[in-house]
């Protein structure tokens, strides 16, 4: 007799005996099939939209730019930028654009805009859409205005009205639908309207301080080197305050830009993702462990431990690679409706098309993500030993328990590594890691505390039912630990989520009272000042701010030309320092926008030597001087010695004017300027009806009406809003899925207990409240611990990813946690239906196997 | 006649706390192939722990097994499943079948573990031999206490196996019921020639056997042989 020889029993027996045993426990593990095709079907979903945006943005790029490449200033071009453009075969194209009032001549309304001067045949790739469609061809030689659809619909003007632009009025020519150079949330803030390029000086608009925009496009030789022409040309043009920008640039700072967005959908997809394993573990932990009566009889029979775990094993792979076909077939369904979704966030229309990484990531994911988290429950399997048939064994060896921490750490590792390939950044990928695991010790903890401390101080006064529904927690065969790890992570996903939405959105929301602006009137030149005032006070508006701006480029910084540190290739200056124009203010006092960090406001003499100054924080940390350095600024052509003087903290998410250099007074009185008046308009009407009468009389005035940036700023929070909501939503109902399936599947647990108190006896009335107040205690401490849980991490999100102020939300406490709790409470006595309606045996014979 | 199971010495203790509790001490005895033998004594007296570790599902603390002519202790849980699976057959007091599986299906698993490709038919007879032709694609739940028992007969046979062990196989069953699954198991030990080893309360089975086992806290107290009828 050879006893060594393996068993005979191959494969296709283990597949038949998976296949025997999964169909009869089928209904027991479609909960577990369902938090599966959630989390599958938001990953796949999100995942190949991404993809899917990303390549639509590669595939765009020139039509998006409308050119190979720009050059662009913010001045006309200096001898050696011209002479730069004519080496590189002259500019085939170019634009000026500034943001304007318009008037429109039919209703009198008026929209601050963005007015596009184009000369010669941009753009050169892509088009400029328009209704009628040829007036995109014919508005050169017509001398119309082309003007942003939407503009026209809202304020009821048609293709033949006129709109005014500075001194000229134009006809309007043209619905712009789109144009290349235009898109995304700024064009919903100042629209384009285009005109003839030649028409532009005639509009009277470009005075001193017009923040104008010049643009030369050009149409690159064929198998020209973008990228090497960007590296030899662009720093050159930097030291003459121009910028070389490429299609590649546009088309990787977009992918850049919206990387973002679909960051933070993977992350709300993981959430859900990750909902579900806590839904595949939780179940397959109760499954299993029913199972092992079954495993010690087979292996009484002759079936080796490999064969035993190989029948667990496949059969909850195949459960995976199911709900991950399902999954992925449902992502592909909803990524249909992304780009309807985040229709605002996105300058084209996204071509959605199948992406078969996607569907690989879902299968694999389906089967791998249930094996991983059906590991440890499934070692159970293996080390069972085959004298259960006899008596029960409840002791653990500590081979087994080895086994399980092997397994604990292959599922960290994998989190680790899936959070960083969707998070790119090892700190939050560890970081979210490191929260998961501080979460799930906390609620272990807890709840075997919670044990320990009834099993303790056990109340023995209390009624057979109280005591009865206590016991069940701690005594053989409970589930606190499980429900309460899987209510309380359900719990804190979802609360995270609640609390992070609700603070982003509180963080735009928008104050308004009296005594805040909400109309800002920009570009009043020095002379305009007074007469402006006197057009805004006679109607009984005040004016709230007058806030002179002068424009100054950095000329040194502590001792080193700005052009000496462009050169050096050292230096850790950031770049954008020494091109950027600063519009600087003066003043004595620091605003409620302001905290000082650093130094002294304006201790300093401003007589004597260098004028004391302050900086932002972040001008400071990219200019890389603190205070007491000296920096000269050159004040259209003045040099002007400066001493940093202090150093301030700005809230640039205010809805204000803020500033990263103050002057003190007394100093730039004399300097060319211009300003900003503010005053607040109570109504709409009188909105309007101001801006009408300082259209028509300064018309270089822009004029920003905050109202009407408000409900746009509403709108669009309105579609984020929305837009998380939608997935969140993914993520709640895959925690509803898996809290129904962990307390569903703790029914097989309880009903022999519940029979057998109906034997002895117990009423219906006694059954139900001792079912009642086990889930009762269970739901509270879950929900409770994993909102209080939560609050912790939001506010460790809150300061360290999003950088804003935690004001805790009430939903959690006052929704979630009652929510959560009834929803438990109410499946684990519909558990007890079937013990409470049918005689005890019968129960038993249904249930029981 | 060559010896199917042969124990020696054999001791088993548990551990429970700090306290040692000793459930088998020096237990010996011997089996020839085609002996019938009952293991009798009170609750507590460590039959169900002998029957566990001559069946090989558990380890000894002292002493030496030998199932036929392998010795347990010399074999990982592994070699000790493949043994059972190809000599040894189970009946249990509350019959064990797999719950998930038909009545079919529970007598085919021996011998599919085998790579029998027999097993339905070989199922199928052994099935009809205890009446059970009609109920072959019910579930367990869906039979009685004696139809599971008379299954797990089937079963305990389908591999043919050298000896059979019985953990109180009329436990569960009324009189009526106990009777006729006792004959079946008779019946079929005699067919097929295998060894029969019965842990019992009910001293009317044990007399059924050729050889009685009698066990008080742990210890032999008799070893005796009964007349056959």
């Amino acid at each position: 007799m050879n006893i060594t020889s393996t068993s005979k029993a191959g494969t296709s027996w283990l597949f038949k005996m998976a296949w025997r045993d999964g169909k009869a426990s089928g209904k027991r593990l479609l909960l577990f099939m369902a938090s599966i095709i959630l989390g599958i079907a938001a990953v796949v979903s999100i995942q190949s939209f991404s993809q899917n945006l990303q390549e639509n943005i590669g595939l765009q790029s020139k039509a998006l730019m409308g050119a190979d490449f720009t050059i662009d200033m913010e001045q006309l071009p200096s001898e050696k930028t011209q002479a730069i453009m004519d080496s590189l075969g002259g500019a085939n194209g170019r634009e000026i654009n500034f943001a304007s009032m318009v008037a429109f001549k039919k209703n009198g309304a008026t929209k601050l805009v963005e007015v596009r001067g184009i000369e010669g045949g941009f753009p050169f790739y892509g088009t400029i859409e328009t209704k009628p469609r040829a007036a995109a061809k014919t508005y050169q030689k017509e001398g119309g205005a082309l003007v942003d659809a939407t503009t026209m619909l809202q304020y009821g003007v048609k293709v033949g009205d006129s709109v005014k632009i500075g001194s000229i009025i134009f006809p309007i020519t043209g619905e712009l639908l789109s144009v290349p150079g235009s898109g995304g949330i700024s064009a919903s803030v100042a629209p384009p309207v285009i005109i003839p390029y030649s028409f532009i000086e005639a509009t009277g608009l470009l005075q001193i301080g017009s923040r104008v925009e010049y643009n030369y496009y050009f149409i690159a030789d064929v198998g020209q080197d973008l990228v090497e022409l960007n590296d030899t040309v662009d720093p050159i043009l930097d030291a003459e305050h121009a910028d070389m920008d490429t299609h590649i640039d546009t088309s990787q700072r977009l992918g850049r830009r919206y990387e973002n967005v679909g960051k933070f959908l993977n992350l709300v997809a993981f959430i859900a993702l990750l909902l579900g394993c806590v839904g595949i573990a939780s179940s397959v932990h109760i499954y299993i462990k029913e199972k092992l009566r079954a495993v010690a009889v087979l292996k009484c029979i002759g079936a080796t431990r490999k064969q035993t775990f190989l029948i667990y094993l496949i059969q909850i792979a195949g459960m995976g690679l199911l709900g991950g076909v399902i999954g992925t077939a449902l992502g592909l369904l909803l990524q249909q409706s992304f780009p309807v979704i985040l229709q605002g966030f996105l300058p084209f229309q996204v071509a959605i098309s199948t992406s078969f990484q996607s569907i690989f990531m879902g299968l694999l994911l389906g089967v791998f993500m249930s094996v991983l988290f059906a590991l440890t429950p499934l070692l159970g399997t293996w080390y069972v030993s085959p004298l259960q048939v006899l008596r029960i064994q409840e002791q653990r060896s500590s081979k087994s328990k080895k086994a399980g921490l092997v397994v604990l750490g292959i599922i960290v590792l994998f989190t680790f590594l899936f959070s960083l390939w969707l998070l790119e950044n090892w700190k939050y990928a560890l970081s979210f890691v490191v929260g998961i695991l501080i979460t799930f010790s906390v609620l272990a903890g807890f709840a075997s505390l919670f044990m320990k401390a009834i099993k303790k101080y056990f109340p023995i006064s209390w009624s057979f039912t109280a005591r009865q529904s206590l016991l069940n927690l701690f005594r053989p065969n409970n589930q606190t630990m499980v429900l309460i790890l899987t209510i309380g992570v359900g719990a804190f996903l979802i609360s995270t989520l609640y609390f992070t939405k609700d603070f982003l959105l509180a963080k735009a929301t928008l104050e308004s009272s009296a005594n805040t602006p909400n109309i800002i009137l920009f570009d009043v030149q020095t002379n305009q000042k007074e007469a402006v005032a006197n057009s805004i006070t006679p109607k009984g508006l005040p004016i709230l701010d007058n806030i002179p701006i002068v424009t100054m480029r950095v000329h040194s910084i502590e001792g080193r030309l700005a052009n000496d540190i462009r050169a050096d290739t050292t230096s850790t200056i950031n770049q954008w320092i020494l091109n950027h124009e600063f519009r600087v203010t003066y003043r004595d006092s620091l605003i409620a926008s302001e905290t000082l960090v650093g130094g002294e406001w304006f201790s300093k003499s401003t007589t004597d030597g260098p004028v004391p100054i302050s900086l932002s924080d972040n001008v400071a940390r990219d200019a890389q001087v603190e205070v007491g350095d000296a920096m000269i600024f050159n004040v259209q052509g003045v040099l002007m010695e400066t001493v940093v003087d202090n150093i301030r903290t700005v809230d640039w998410g205010r809805l204000q004017l803020n500033f990263s250099i103050v002057f003190p007074s007394n100093v730039l009185e004399n300097a060319p300027q211009f300003h900003v008046l503010t005053t607040h308009a109570p109504d709409e009407a009188t909105s309007a009806n101001l801006q009408r009468e300082l259209v028509g009389k300064f018309p270089n005035v822009s004029i920003l009406d905050l109202r009407q940036l408000m409900s746009l700023i509403e709108g669009i929070l309105d579609k984020i809003s929305w837009a998380i909501n939608f997935m969140a939503f993914f993520s709640i109902l895959t925690g509803v899925i898996v809290l129904i399936g962990s307390v569903r599947n703790s029914k097989y647990q309880r009903i022999k207990e519940s029979v057998l108190l109906r034997t002895l006896g117990a009423k219906s009335k006694q059954i139900l409240r001792i079912t009642a107040l086990e889930y009762l205690y269970l739901g509270l401490l879950g929900s409770g611990l994993g909102v209080l849980l939560s609050l912790v991490s939001s506010q460790l999100l809150a300061s360290f990813v999003f950088e804003t102020p935690f004001v805790p939300s009430w939903v959690p406490f006052l929704i979630v946690m009652p929510a959560i709790t009834l929803l438990v409470l109410f499946i684990g006595l519909s558990n007890s239906r079937s013990v409470l309606n049918s005689p005890p045996l019968e129960v038993l014979r249904k249930e029981g196997n | 006649m060559p010896k199917i199971l042969n124990v020696r010495n054999l001791g088993k203790t548990y551990t429970s706390g700090s306290k040692k509790l000793t459930v088998l001490d020096a237990i010996s005895f011997e089996l020839e192939e085609g002996d019938t033998f009952s293991i009798v004594g009170p609750s507590g007296s460590g039959k169900t722990t002998l029957l566990g570790l001559c069946a090989g599902l558990d380890d000894a603390n002292s002493g030496t097994i030998e199932l036929c002519g392998m010795s347990l202790s010399d074999m990982n849980e592994d070699e000790r499943a493949l043994l059972r699976n190809k000599n040894v057959g189970f009946i249990f007091q509350d019959f064990q079948l797999l719950p998930t599986l038909t009545a079919l299906e529970n007598v085919c698993v021996p011998l599919e573990l085998q790579g029998d490709k027999n097993a339905n038919k070989i199922s199928i007879d052994l099935l009809d031999k205890v009446g059970l032709a009609n109920r072959m694609d019910h579930y367990p739940s869906q039979l009685s206490g004696g139809e599971q028992q008379r299954v797990a007969l089937a079963r305990a046979f389908s591999n043919s196996p050298s000896i059979l062990f019985a953990d109180e196989p009329t436990g569960n069953l009324d009189e009526e019921t106990g009777e006729k699954v006792v004959q079946l198991l008779f019946d079929l030990n005699k067919e097929m020639g295998t060894t029969l080893v019965i842990v019992t309360h009910d001293l009317d089975l044990a007399k059924k056997s050729k050889h009685i086992l009698r066990l008080k806290g742990g210890k032999i107290i008799a070893n005796q042989s009964t007349v056959q009828a």
